[in-house]
């Protein structure tokens, strides 16, 4: 598939996966691997970790107001990475003073008022997250957004919340954002979901169950699956310790061979086990073997991002 | 520091000693770090040391039943792990609704108070799916297994790290969701004597109205109403797990993998910890990639620029799979200087995921290992 398809297929893509797989380093070069084909992105955050900015060329954590990471990447320096945070307290307050109750914004903050009104109808801070997302997607800010989706098993119940406020509300300013919302999620060429998952069992298991999901109580379209983590084949090394006398070699050299092989086989092993449990095209992104990763590493796994997407038929 | 019972700077043998004298263990850290099986795995070692111990999970996926080799998984009810040990080993999972319905029970007045507000919608978002509520019912649990059943030590898993604070807060939070000015609002329609606010009250309610529909607000109001004359006896208990959560015979261990985001948040929280007065008392490091020989990264790629044949993969990988360590040991050492004192245990990367009690004391042994 071409990458450039790819990109701009919805303009919102949601970056899903557990705690540890990577996730944040894989928003970055996914950010990064749109912005080098010449769009603007916006990558949008919804805690103030600081090694998505960083990851993405900025400094400090993100913050409610955006800030600029990268700019004049691209064939033709229109490429551009840009990076903010979405959070429910700020949220409230634009969409009050979106429908002319800006004299409520600060009362209702000051008193704590949102958590109260979070505790009555569960799932509204939530709600007002992705509507403040949707009013971006609509308002054509950037050609791609990128979601940085909460994680752990948080992904799932914060993209819910709209369904379930559904069922919960029926009228009123909340009914119509929760109406926007649904629509928004539930269609493809709109918005989409990359999962993000590493070689191992666990986060196998784990990535599965988020797909169904997913799909089953949100609706969305699952884009591909990114494998993080991936440790490179290295050919030679099976020659190496079943060749004629394994015991010539340093000691060092010999179980670290070893161990590679060990781990390549696990990996293959679950790459096998997930192809199967799940019809989504699979990104592979290999280990970054390098003392730090940072903005330089980012490139190269967004160079090899596109290579995935570009790797993947076209249905 | 917490205890005086924990060794000094020395490393050893500070986690064999907290699984032989605290009584709480809480094992916190970021998703995917392993924080359920390093728990199943404390719980294992206590009841090997003769003390009869309970692990509890909070994580509803069925982790700690798969840890533990479980085949029917596990329930909100106890459950006993037979083998081979000189203790008891139980294990649990946490039914956020069950023990939220049990507490309102305990503290109802009567039993209708009890029915309206168990069948109360706005009660029944907050006790199913309201985040925050289900980190309260685990410190709820942990006190009562800690009071009632007679454990000698309850070791708890957590949600990921923001969370996990949420944990520690959960019953002071409830405390003062009972104590806000909202709260009192809404109860004022039983209390004739403060009548006077019910003008503000309305205002209040009216604004609260246009944002997220009236039922909505009437489903709280009767809720508030029914949970009248309760919160006292929800705040005493709230004290009391508070108290526990402080207490120097409850443990926080931080467990984390060598990767950048997980280390992130383990500093994130041991700085959270320190900063509400409590500290690390031992810190687990999951999935280490193992260091081959004394070499660095560096000599390896030397000798792969002066070799020739298929040996250069050789080399050229061991300097890999240096760097990778190298990088994750550089990574542990911000972490582990901001820890003080505690001990740290480092799990290696094992070939396959723990699925059985065999597999678990893999772990434990590598738990009780002197610290590296």
């Amino acid at each position: 598939m071409d990458p450039l398809q790819f990109f701009t297929a919805s303009r919102l893509l949601v970056v899903a996966g557990k705690g540890g797989v990577g996730k944040t380093t894989v928003t970055a070069a996914l950010a990064r691997a749109a912005a080098d084909l010449g769009l603007r992105v916006l990558v949008l955050g919804v805690d103030g970790k600081e090694t998505l900015s960083l990851l993405l060329g900025g400094t400090g954590p993100l913050g409610d107001v955006e800030v600029t990471c990268a700019t004049g990447l691209g064939p033709d320096g229109c490429g551009e990475i840009r990076a903010r945070l979405v959070r429910a307290g700020h949220a409230l307050s634009q969409y009050l003073d979106d429908h002319g109750l800006r004299r409520l914004t600060g009362r209702l903050l000051r008193h704590g008022v949102l958590d109260i009104v979070a505790t009555a109808a569960p799932g509204i801070d939530d709600l007002l997250v992705l509507g403040r997302i949707k009013q971006l997607e609509t308002s054509g800010v950037a050609d791609l957004l990128l979601l940085d989706a909460p994680a752990a098993g948080h992904a799932v119940t914060f993209l819910q919340s709209a369904r379930g406020l559904l069922d919960a509300v029926t009228a009123g300013p909340v009914r119509t954002q929760a109406e926007e919302v649904s629509a928004l999620l539930s269609d493809p060429a709109r918005c989409q979901v990359v999962l993000v998952t590493l070689p191992e069992e666990t986060p196998v298991n784990e990535v599965i169950d988020t797909a169904y999901a997913l799909e089953d109580r949100v609706g969305i379209a699952l884009g591909p699956v990114v494998v993080n983590g991936l440790y490179p084949e290295l050919g030679h090394l099976e020659r190496l310790t079943t060749g004629a006398d394994p015991e010539v070699l340093d000691p060092d050299v010999l179980a670290a061979a070893r161990f590679r092989l060990e781990r390549t086989a696990i990996q293959r092993q679950q790459l096998a086990r997930l192809a199967e449990a799940l019809p989504l095209p699979q990104l592979p992104l290999p280990l970054v073997f390098t003392a730090a990763i940072g903005p330089e590493e980012i490139a190269e796994l967004a160079g090899r991002l596109r290579d995935g997407i570009a790797a993947v038929a076209t249905a | 520091m917490s205890s005086g019972t924990l060794s000094a700077a020395d490393g050893s043998p500070g986690f064999a000693d907290l699984v032989e004298h605290r009584s709480i263990v809480v094992c916190c850290g970021s998703g995917g770090v392993g924080k359920t099986t390093t728990a199943a795995a404390v719980a294992l070692m206590a009841a090997e040391r003769g003390r009869r111990a309970v692990v509890v999970t909070i994580d509803p996926a069925k982790r700690l039943a798969d840890a533990l080799g479980l085949r029917g998984g596990l329930s909100n009810e106890l459950r006993r792990i037979e083998g081979p040990w000189p203790g008891e080993l139980w294990a649990t999972m946490l039914d956020t609704k069950a023990t939220f319905d049990a507490l309102v029970r305990r503290h109802a007045g009567d039993p209708g108070q009890a029915e309206r507000i168990l069948g109360n919608r706005f009660y029944q978002n907050i006790s199913g799916a309201l985040s925050g509520t289900q980190e309260y019912m685990a410190a709820e649990k942990l006190y009562e297994l800690h009071t009632e059943c007679g454990f000698d030590l309850v070791v708890v898993d957590t949600p990921p790290t923001r969370d996990a604070l949420e944990f520690l807060d959960a019953p002071a939070r409830l405390t003062r969701f009972l104590d806000h000015r909202l709260y009192r609002v809404l109860t004022t329609p039983t209390r004739l004597y403060l009548k006077a606010m019910n003008v503000a009250a309305q205002a209040f309610l009216r604004t609260a109205s246009r944002v997220v529909g009236g039922e909505v607000i009437g489903d709280a109001i009767a809720f508030f109403q029914a949970f009248d004359g309760m919160e006292a006896g929800f705040r005493t208990r709230a004290a009391h797990v508070i108290e526990l959560l402080r207490a120097p015979e409850t443990a926080y261990v931080l467990v984390t993998s060598p990767r950048r985001d997980a280390i992130d948040e383990a500093e994130f929280f041991a700085n959270e910890l320190r900063a509400t007065g409590r500290s690390v008392a031992a810190l687990v490091v999951n999935r280490v990639h193992p260091r081959f020989g004394t070499g660095t990264a560096a000599d390896a790629d030397a000798s792969a620029d002066g070799a020739t044949g298929p040996v250069v993969a050789g080399w050229r990988n061991l300097a890999e799979l240096r760097r990778v360590a190298e990088r994750e040991a550089a990574q542990l050492a911000g972490l582990r200087a901001g820890i003080g004192s505690a001990p740290t245990t480092q799990v290696p990367l094992l070939a396959a995921d723990v699925h059985d009690l065999e597999g678990l004391r893999v772990v434990a042994r590598e738990l009780a290992a002197p610290a590296g």
